[in-house]
């Protein structure tokens, strides 16, 4: 992820072409942008949002896991209390992005923050593979950035739709399955996360950590709780395999 | 039972979206002055899969064998289609056929 180009002195340019073929270069990757948008709607249907709700978090938060952990755990009564606790789970959860948005100081770095620091609230998982791929084929132009991202968030936003009537058109959820399409979507996700047993280590630790907040301490604590607790197992993993 | 004000509901939005924010800019912002080591470099690595798993396992065991049944259903899916539509049917799929059959 930090191949270094040939040509990385130079100043990355910010063209119109770029934008268009970010914003076209998406279309590939949206059948899984889709299921994922959809499986967020129905979770959000089935847990009581009306659909504006569902796409205002769409287009603010722009985080599908965290969107999809906070529909299922979202408090009954929001105080202030329970503000910051969404806001420290959502921050937790997104950290990874620390590490996604670091790789790509190398290329932009020389670029103004009025471009950068816009793009970089739509930079996604998806979005910064494709301008990864795009960096290591020689390509210069961070618009791109900016395209792949518009079109992600448009269809992010829109493609909770389908998923929010389904979840609200089926009248007994539980008959359907519909209460496990969250804990079914984040389980298939595992398989392209597979780096090999070793690294599912820390997988193991973060579920294990979780069963047992789960039962001695109760509420949604046991997601923060495993999730940093298996973080930081991987993190003391060496990388030999 | 999502009928708290729009106001606090907003506030709850934009504390989400500026936590997010934060970590979308602030790894770019951050390589800047500090660089991030091999041990925080697998640490992050490792937190999308750790926040899977924190989160399923409970929910599966609490929610009975309808649910385990589903997410290797979906797993399997996965692992032979590579397509995110079908784990997620294959998995609901495999539990409500679970339930039809009175687990």
């Amino acid at each position: 992820m930090t191949d270094a180009p040939t040509d990385s002195g130079a100043t990355p340019r910010w063209t119109l072409d770029g934008f268009r073929l970010g914003a076209v270069g998406m279309l590939p990757l949206l059948p899984g942008l889709v299921a994922f948008g959809i499986a967020y709607g129905t979770v959000a249907a089935r847990k009581g949002f009306t659909l504006a709700d569902a796409m205002l978090m769409s287009a603010t938060v722009f985080a599908g896991v965290v969107q999809l952990v906070a529909v299922e755990v979202w408090p009954d009564q929001l105080t202030v209390a329970s503000i910051l606790t969404l806001a420290v789970v959502t921050g937790t959860v997104n950290l990874r992005f620390l590490l996604i948005s670091a790789s790509l100081r190398p290329w932009l770095g020389t670029l103004p923050g009025a471009k950068i620091y816009p793009s970089l609230f739509l930079l996604t998982d998806t979005n910064w593979l494709l301008a990864m791929r795009y960096r290591a084929q020689g390509g210069n132009d961070a618009a791109m950035l900016l395209g792949s991202g518009v079109t992600t968030w448009v269809v992010w936003v829109l493609s909770c739709i389908p998923g929010f009537l389904l979840g609200s058109a089926i009248g007994d959820p539980h008959r359907f399955a519909l209460d496990l399409v969250m804990p079914v979507f984040f389980a298939a996700m595992l398989v392209p996360l597979w780096r090999g047993a070793r690294r599912a280590v820390g997988w193991i630790v973060a579920g294990g950590v979780a069963l047992a907040v789960d039962h001695f301490v109760g509420g949604w604590w046991f997601i923060l709780a495993g999730a940093i607790a298996g973080s930081v197992a991987g993190g003391w993993l060496d990388d030999r395999e | 039972m999502i009928a708290n004000e729009p106001f606090a509901f907003m506030a709850a939005l934009l504390a989400m979206s500026a936590a997010t924010y934060l970590m979308r800019a602030g790894g770019f912002w951050l390589m800047g002055r500090v660089p991030i080591g091999p041990r925080v470099k697998r640490m992050l690595e490792a937190l999308p899969g750790s926040v899977v798993a924190a989160t399923v396992l409970p929910i599966v065991i609490k929610s009975g064998p309808s649910a385990l049944v589903a997410v290797v259903a979906s797993l399997a899916a996965m692992l032979v289609t590579r397509n995110d539509f079908c784990a997620v049917l294959a998995g609901i799929g495999a539990a409500a056929l679970m339930r039809a059959g009175g687990f």
